[in-house]
């Protein structure tokens, strides 16, 4: 019996020993550097998920081909271990268990959208995994104490508080009145709350303020509104769906706003589902190939999406920038800290201060990145019919000047 | 001025549910099985027309090649899945159809990907009373056509054998195959005929809305809503309720604020559900 408990204790000391002896070794095995994603390759998100996926392996190769990360004198490779979340927040946080304690990842790369990220952040905090995402731009995620998630993209709120701002500057610094109509989900009442602020800010009177379904498909109501009130700013967050319904319904119902802000304009395809119906929304993004930011690895933006489009076949959007751009921020980080130390690597990700060819990084306390502004773009068309989105916002990086109010639909 | 537009956004947008629902309740009547996958179809009848808008083809067109498509996928579904569970209990109908729903949502979001699609059909805009009500050709379009294919199928069912061999079985299933009635095949044309009506909405609802391959339950939802008010075989019944639920939705969404407008859609749903609670436990019946 004695004999027995001995044997027993010695067996599941060697499977302790064993077990942590491979989760030890296996972040990194040989010369590679193995990050876990959960990526939405099925389910609502597998477009964006996709986009994000083509992102992260387009930096691997890049990085791998210039000679890789550079820690304690030896140089490795990155690899990433793929799963499918199925677009489940649920799915999601199981697959950052199975990542972690499983397969034994000890730095991760982001899913995307901010509901995913949202699920898995506790889990990686609770491991201590350092986690670089570039697709959860709520603020939410960014207001809890997380110490290790990193965002490289710019918060929700701020996405199209400039088209505020612009507004207010082009009535000669007079307040204006906005209607607004966001999705329930976190991302655009995020978006809602950038906006609350910005008018709050310049004295503006939001006079719509409506909140559209989930399964948006019809916002003949707001718009029959916004014909009524006449508002001098009209924004609509409500993801891919709501940029494509305002922009149809718009057209459809003739409704004549000086300015339209909206969000996933790119995602949306919308000058190419759209055409000559979606001429002069303003969209946010969070980058544009003509940004003019350089680095070594990818050059700018204008090589970057070059360089994309012969490898994919198609335009990068900027799901797919942010995230080459995590892994170009976790090799500088992984060459500061010169370890694997998963602390080490947390405390030089906080002290990240680089640019790349997707915008300047460096994060605040909560891990989102502070020193990239976003862009606003504008949708023009040529006469021709073909229409082409350009920079008009930030003026520093502005391709092209805002064309402001929008032409009436009977005068176009 | 914002009444008459919010009666007349709901009226064009209530005849389109009530052809979806139509085909709902024919089913529902005929076979006594609620289909879950009714949004799906609907779904997938979108994609159709939207393949043919991507080809090159008015996306219009789609509103008579997706019928015919629809039809067989239905047959197929009928043979495939639902001649095994017609004769067993309600909730096993229930469940085989949410199972179709799932397969195809996963199948369209597989092949035709997640993005959000829609077909433009370039109809323009009809403006009424010194531009004060605005109606967009494509959802008149969408009505008139609902009307027409609604029309048709009465018609159809009055006077074609088929029609008349549906009607009986839907009365009474056993007397009808006594009295000769191949009532396996006319459980087969009955999904056939659904499935095609929802290619038709779908289509319609590609030109005028947008199409996701997620987005299918609201069809579903709104359908089932719509023949639960109207009861089981009564067409006109089928129109005035989704006309009336269109209406209800323009309004609730008009004054109460978009965010509720689902909500109270669910409410009426509640509401009627508990008011008829007696008169829907109807005998039930299947002869295969």
């Amino acid at each position: 019996m004695r004999l027995n408990k001995i044997i027993l204790s010695f067996v599941s000391a060697l499977v302790i020993l064993f077990s942590t002896s491979v989760a030890s070794f296996a972040k990194v095995v040989g010369d590679k550097i193995i990050l876990g994603a959960a990526i939405s390759l099925t389910g609502k998100y597998s477009s964006n998920g996709v986009h994000t996926q083509n992102g992260y392996n387009m930096a691997v190769d890049r990085i791998n081909s210039m000679g890789g990360v550079k820690v304690g004198g030896k140089t490795y490779k990155f690899d990433i271990i793929y799963y499918d979340d199925e677009s489940n927040p649920k799915r999601a946080a199981q697959l950052a268990e199975r990542l972690i304690s499983q397969d034994g990842v000890e730095f991760m790369l982001g899913p995307y959208s901010s509901g995913l990220t949202k699920a898995i952040a506790p889990v990686t905090e609770k491991y201590g995994v350092p986690m670089v995402e570039a697709n959860g731009a709520s603020r939410s995620l960014f207001t809890k104490g997380y110490k290790y998630l990193f965002a490289v993209l710019a918060p929700a709120n701020l996405y199209l508080d400039v088209a505020i701002e612009t507004a207010v500057e082009l009535n000669g610094g007079k307040p204006v009145t906005i209607a607004q109509a966001f999705e329930q989900d976190a991302f655009s009442q995020d978006v809602r709350l950038g906006i609350l602020d910005a008018a709050e800010r310049t004295g503006s009177k939001i006079i719509i303020d409506d909140k559209l379904p989930k399964e948006l498909n019809d916002m003949a109501a707001t718009l029959v509104k916004v014909k009524q009130m006449k508002p001098d700013v009209l924004v609509v967050s409500g993801h891919t769906k709501g940029a494509l319904t305002a922009i149809r319904q718009i057209a459809e119902m003739k409704v004549d706003v000086p300015m339209l802000a909206m969000t996933h304009c790119d995602a949306a395809k919308l000058s190419k589902q759209h055409g000559k119906n979606s001429q002069y929304a303003l969209c946010a993004s969070q980058w544009h190939k003509s940004l003019t930011y350089k680095d070594d690895f990818f050059k700018d933006g204008m090589t970057y999406a070059a360089d994309f489009e012969k490898e994919f076949g198609y335009d990068p959007p900027y799901q797919s920038a942010e995230s080459s751009a995590a892994l170009l921020v976790f090799k500088d980080a992984f060459e500061r800290a010169n370890s694997f130390d998963q602390k080490k690597v947390r405390d030089a990700l906080a002290a990240t201060n680089m640019q790349t060819f997707y915008g300047n990084i460096k994060f605040a306390p909560g891990g989102q990145n502070v020193d990239k502004p976003m862009v606003l773009f504008q949708v023009m068309c040529d006469a021709s019919g073909s229409c082409e989105n350009k920079v008009v916002a930030p003026l520093k990086w502005a391709s092209a000047k805002l064309i402001h109010p929008i032409p009436k639909w009977s005068e176009r | 001025m914002i009444t008459l537009q919010a009666c007349l956004d709901g009226i064009l947008l209530g005849v389109l549910f009530a052809l979806i629902a139509y085909g709902m309740a024919l089913q529902w009547g005929v076979m006594n099985i609620i289909n879950i996958a009714q949004g799906d179809l609907v779904i997938l009848g979108g994609y159709i027309a939207y393949f043919m808008y991507l080809y090159g083809i008015h996306p219009a067109w789609g509103v008579i090649v997706a019928p015919v498509i629809m039809y067989f996928v239905g047959i197929a579904i009928y043979k495939l899945v639902i001649n095994k569970v017609v004769d067993r209990d309600l909730f096993i109908s229930i469940l085989a159809t949410f199972g179709i729903s799932i397969l195809f949502m996963q199948l369209m979001n597989f092949a035709f990907g997640a993005d959000v699609v829609l077909a433009n059909s370039g109809y323009g805009t009809t403006m009424l009373f010194d531009n004060n009500v605005v109606l967009p050709n494509s959802k008149i379009f969408s009505a008139f056509i609902s009307i027409v294919f609604a029309i048709c199928l009465v018609i159809y069912m009055k006077k074609s054998k088929l029609g008349r061999a549906i009607r009986a079985t839907a009365q009474n299933a056993r007397a009808a195959k006594i009295l000769g009635v191949d009532t396996e095949k006319v459980y087969a044309a009955t999904f056939g005929i659904n499935a095609a009506l929802c290619g038709v909405a779908g289509a319609l609802i590609s030109i005028t809305f947008t199409i996701h391959p997620y987005m299918g339950l609201p069809y579903t939802i709104r359908s089932f809503m719509i023949v639960i008010v109207a009861g089981l075989g009564n067409l006109p019944g089928v129109a005035m309720s989704g006309m009336g639920l269109g209406v209800f939705e323009e309004f609730a969404d008009y004054i109460l604020g978009t965010e509720f407008r689902i909500g109270s859609v669910f409410l009426l749903l509640v509401l009627i559900l508990v008011y008829r609670r007696f008169k829907l436990s109807r005998k039930r019946e299947y002869l295969k």
